[in-house]
This record gives C-alpha cells, sequence and structure tokens, in this order.
C-alpha cells in the first residue's frame, strides 16, 4: 500500500509528465488559455490515462512480451515488436468510446475540447505513460495508480498553466514575444518551480 | 536655484522631439525620485491615498537594513573567526585584501568584522546594481514604461540571498535572468508571476550548483568549510548543530553559516513587522506560512523516520534556520507574485509553508527549500486566486436567487 501511494505522489509531483518530462506539450500549450477548459481536458486526460494504460498492461503482460503466449501453446513467442502499435490502437479506440461518450452525456464539455479530444490520441503524455509501464514493468495495480497519477500531473500541471496564462492576460508582453513564445517562457519557469522535487526518492 | 527648477528647465529635452527624448525614462526616475510625481488623475472615481509603488518599495528597501547590517557583521564574524581558527593573519583573496587594507581581522572587534563583511556584499550589491539596472533602464527606454522601484528590492533581496564567495559574473548572469527573464519579459514590474530575485536565484541554483550550495562557500575565507545548520540537520538532525556549539538563541540571532542577509531571523523580524504594521506585507500571507509550516512538522515529527533525522526536527527550529525568515517577511509577501484575494492568501501561504518543511525533510537533494517552495507557490498563485473568485461567484448567484 506504502508502496501505491510513493509511486502515485512520484508520478504526480517529481516525474511530472509535462513538466519534467514535456509530454503532451502540443495539447498543454494550445487548450491553457481558459482555465475552466484546461480543467475539462485535464479530467479528460486523466480518465484516458486511468483507462488505457491498465489496458495496456494487459495487452503486454498477457499477449505481447516474451512466453506471454504460453497459455495459447506457444511459449517461444515474442511480440513484443508489436508494442507500439497495439498500444496506440488500444488509446486511438478508447478516445474514440470516451468522445462518443461525452458527445452524449456532456456535451458542453465535448464542444469546449473541440478538435483536441481526438487529439488526446496522439498526446504523447498517454503513449509516454504506456511506454514507462513497459520499461518499468509495472504490475497491474501499479499501472492502474501509474496511469491515474500521470494524468493528474499533466491535468495539475495544465490547470496552473492555464491560471497563470489568465492573469498574464493584462501583461505587456513584447510584440515578438505574444501568444506561444510567452507560453513557451512561462512553461520553462514553472518547470524551473516543479525542480523543488527533482532528487526526491520514494 | 532649486533642484525644482533645474529639473524642469531640464524637461523639455527629454520630451518627443527633444534632444534626449530616449533618455526620458532615466529623467523620470530621477524627477520621482526627488518630488512627488505631477500627474493626477483628474476625473472620478479615484481612490485618495498618500502611498504610491515608490514609497511602498522604498519602504521595503528600507525595511531590509537590519538585516542587511547585520549581514556584514556576521559575513564578518565568520570569516575572522575562521581565520583565527586557522592561524591566519592575511586574507587569500582580492576582498580580503581591500579589508585587510583598511582594518585587521580581530573577530572581537564590532568594526573590523563590518569592514571585512562590507568587503564581500557590497561588490555583490554594486554588480547586482549596475547590471540588473542596466536592463531595466533598457526596456524602459526601450518599451516606454517608467523605471521604477521595483527593482531597489529586487536588487537587495537578490544580493541578500547569495553565499559571500559567489563569483561576481555569476552574480551579473543571475539578476539578468532574474530581470530578464523573471519580469521584463512579461511587461516589467506588476506583470510577472514569479519573483524576480527568487527566478534568478534558483536559476545560479541549478545552473552552478557548485558556488551555489555545499560547505565549502558559506564562509568568505579560501579553504575553510563550514556547513550550515540546515546541511548539518539533514545528515544528524538538531543533535548535530547543538554538537557544533550552536543553540537555538545563536540561530535566532544569526551568528551562524548562511547566506549574506538570511541568518538573522532576529533582525528579519525587525523589518518585517515594520511591513506588516504599514500593511505592506499582508498579514494574511505570513500567518499562512507559518500555519502550514508548523501543522507539516507535527505531522512529520508524529509519523517519525528511523532513518531521515529531518522527521523529528522540531518546527522552531524550521523558522529560524536558512531562508526561512528571510522569505517569509520579504519573498513570500511580494504583492505582484502572491495571491491577491484574502482568502487565497491563507492558501497561497499555507501551500508555502507545507511545501518548505516538505523539501527539507523529505528532498534529500536539497537542504534549503524556502527559495523552491516560494517559486512553487507563485506558480499556483494565480490559480488559487482564480477558485476564490468563481466561488464567491457561485455564493452571490445562489444569495440573489441567481
Amino acid at each position: 500500500m506504502e508502496q501505491l501511494i510513493s509511486l502515485f505522489v512520484k508520478a504526480v509531483f517529481v516525474e511530472n509528465m509535462a513538466l519534467a518530462f514535456f509530454l503532451g506539450m502540443c495539447t498543454f500549450l494550445a487548450i491553457s488559455k481558459k482555465v475552466q477548459t484546461a480543467i475539462g481536458l485535464g479530467i479528460a486526460v486523466i480518465v484516458v490515462l486511468a483507462i488505457t494504460t491498465p489496458v495496456n498492461n494487459l495487452i503486454f503482460n498477457h499477449l505481447l512480451r516474451e512466453g506471454a503466449l504460453a497459455w495459447a501453446g506457444y511459449p517461444d513467442v515474442d511480440l513484443s515488436f508489436l508494442g507500439y502499435i497495439s498500444y496506440i490502437g488500444v488509446i486511438a479506440a478508447i478516445v474514440q468510446i470516451l468522445e462518443m461518450f461525452l458527445d452524449k452525456f456532456v456535451p458542453a464539455l465535448y464542444n469546449a475540447l473541440g478538435v483536441f479530444l481526438p487529439l488526446i490520441t496522439v498526446n504523447c503524455a498517454i503513449m509516454g505513460a504506456a511506454l514507462f509501464m513497459v520499461e518499468r514493468d509495472y504490475t497491474f495495480g501499479e499501472s492502474v495508480v501509474y496511469g491515474v497519477g500521470a494524468g493528474t500531473g499533466w491535468a495539475l500541471a495544465i490547470t496552473a498553466l492555464a491560471g497563470i496564462r489568465e492573469k498574464l492576460k493584462y501583461s505587456d508582453v513584447p510584440a515578438g514575444l505574444r501568444g506561444l513564445g510567452i507560453t513557451f517562457i512561462t512553461v520553462g519557469l514553472m518547470s524551473l518551480g516543479f525542480m523543488s522535487f527533482s532528487g526526491v526518492q520514494l | 536655484m532649486s533642484l525644482r527648477n533645474v529639473l524642469d528647465k531640464m524637461e523639455p529635452h527629454f520630451h518627443k522631439g527633444g534632444k534626449y527624448e530616449n533618455w526620458y525614462a532615466l529623467y523620470e526616475a530621477v524627477d520621482t525620485i526627488f518630488y512627488t510625481p505631477g500627474q493626477v488623475t483628474k476625473s472620478a472615481a479615484h481612490v485618495r491615498d498618500g502611498v504610491d509603488l515608490k514609497r511602498m518599495m522604498i519602504l521595503v528597501w528600507m525595511c531590509t537594513f537590519p538585516a542587511v547590517l547585520f549581514g556584514l557583521y556576521n559575513v564578518g564574524f565568520q570569516a575572522n573567526t575562521a581565520m583565527a581558527s586557522l592561524g591566519l593573519t592575511e586574507s587569500n583573496t582580492w576582498q580580503g585584501s581591500i579589508a585587510g587594507a583598511l582594518t585587521s581581522f580581530n573577530p572581537d572587534s564590532l568594526w573590523d568584522n563590518i569592514i571585512h563583511g562590507a568587503a564581500y556584499w557590497l561588490p555583490i550589491y554594486a554588480v547586482t546594481f549596475v547590471v540588473g539596472g542596466f536592463w531595466e533602464v533598457l526596456f524602459a527606454m526601450k518599451r516606454g514604461h517608467e523605471v521604477n522601484e521595483g527593482f531597489f528590492v529586487t536588487s537587495i533581496l537578490f544580493s541578500l540571498i547569495l553565499p559571500p564567495t559567489v563569483p561576481l559574473w555569476q552574480v551579473a548572469l543571475g539578476i539578468s535572468f532574474g530581470v530578464v527573464i523573471g519580469k521584463e519579459v512579461f511587461g516589467g514590474t506588476g506583470k510577472n508571476f514569479l519573483n524576480p530575485a527568487l527566478t534568478g536565484r534558483a536559476f545560479l541554483f541549478f545552473a552552478y550548483p557548485a558556488q551555489m550550495s555545499g560547505d565549502a562557500i558559506w564562509t568568505a575565507v579560501d579553504g575553510f568549510s563550514g556547513a550550515t545548520p540546515l546541511g548539518l540537520a539533514a545528515l544528524g538532525g538538531v543533535d548535530a548543530i547543538l554538537a557544533q556549539n550552536i543553540t537555538w538563541f545563536d540561530a535566532f540571532i544569526g551568528n551562524i553559516q548562511g547566506s549574506v542577509g538570511e541568518t538573522s531571523a532576529f533582525a528579519i523580524m525587525v523589518g518585517g513587522l515594520v511591513l506588516l504594521f504599514a500593511k505592506v506585507a499582508a498579514w494574511r500571507i505570513v500567518a499562512g506560512v507559518l500555519v502550514g509550516t508548523i501543522a507539516t512538522t507535527v505531522l512529520l515529527n508524529l509519523i517519525g523516520s528511523e532513518t531521515n533525522p529531518m522527521f523529528s526536527m522540531p518546527f522552531y527550529w524550521h523558522l529560524v534556520l536558512g531562508g526561512y525568515a528571510f522569505g517569509l517577511f520579504f519573498m513570500a509577501t511580494d504583492p505582484v507574485s502572491a495571491s491577491m484575494t484574502n482568502i487565497g492568501k491563507w492558501w497561497f501561504g499555507a501551500l508555502i509553508g507545507v511545501m518548505v518543511v516538505l523539501i527539507r525533510v523529505v528532498n534529500p537533494a536539497f537542504p534549503e527549500g524556502m527559495m523552491l517552495a516560494i517559486l512553487f507557490g507563485n506558480l499556483f498563485a494565480p490559480l488559487i486566486d482564480n477558485f476564490v473568485v468563481q466561488a464567491n461567484i457561485k455564493r452571490r448567484m445562489k444569495r440573489n436567487g441567481g
């Protein structure tokens, strides 16, 4: 139990997807103009990560890894070269389902997220979490916690960024830096603030 | 001829079309240092108040003086004590040679200590002021805003949170980063979201860890290494501090190793209370930080740890060590980068208080956490405000039958 809590804290703060690994930058920079939308997107990412990471974990452990097909009578087969395409396929399918669900039941959020909801499919943070999960050999339980944690960290970062950008509306940024330029600088400074966690051993 | 007349006579040259129109920002800065600005709001509605940004910033600047004076004494005292214990009579650094030309190195003499300390701190402050001032004036001239006293505060705060032995080119680099990236790219004072002095310090901390942390940098004598009490505590807890004959009262008064202006909780408190009394610093933030720190420390004391002695460090030690007091009164209360709403200030303070203890205790990489905790708090300050405002809107909607 204690180990799972450590894993969660580590995924949220120490190895923050957005501010420590700089994953999922496209959506991170594009959908962070308003706090409300950022929270919506953050929740969507948490949900997608919480589902895809464990599902990919099952697929990896029971179909792809070396010897995983022993139950089907093929103990020598190693399908791990199919990893990337399987994970991205799973992610795409789950995002599609989530999209239809939101369209039907939460149309306001569906409209606010617009084209960026399908883009979660290619959000590097989602794929990154799947690949970290494989590389670090998480068990099923750990992958659930890691997925939720990584998503929470990303959501926290984008919400904070949206807060800062709402405040920066009153700033007087030099013409050449307006828009994405100043956002990059802001994210860099935020990641400086998140350096306070680097070095924490859990 | 009075100064007013001289200034008035010069003024036309600085207006648009005049000989020196590019230098208007400098003229305006000099003019308003001596005289109250002439432009006032003429139409309704406005608040009448004797205080303006200039006077407020100057007050903060003056409130750092107790910490500066004690810092000078302490840098010299630590250096002279170290020299006496090493048996040195000549200093081996150029700052030390300057001090040596003026006085001797007797640790018992107040005068000797202050001169020796000043020989280290004044060059740091001068470099901060010249380099930072250069960027400030350059941006003011090119972008057409005023040079303002926010920079007085930024420069003195920045010079006080550096270790005395820091190389001067790093001082220049740090203040450049702090002023340009931390403040001016956002449009100058009041438009940034991080404290510029801390941004510069954090930049140096991560870029040049060798000159910013460790045991050898806190005493202004080459080849002498003395750990800061926090460094000691990270290894052996409070017992390790007491073993060096440092009592809680020493740490409170400030006769310990550390950055120039950060060691004396007492001197900082004198200036800080003036700020609180003048309502320049928000008491809610200060109270929030204290509540957060004490609650977290007590919790960690209760949890305890076999391997990490910092877990058992009581809160009254946390309050007097490292940059805690300085950050509490001068950094966390920076009105630009803190939360603006009253409820938000409590949350903002508490977040800093919790984070500083967590970084000090849980993160083995950094013994000191105040700087990073405040930067972390700054990141979430706008978000906290946003939530407070949203909650307020919701409450009023409900009250008025929406």
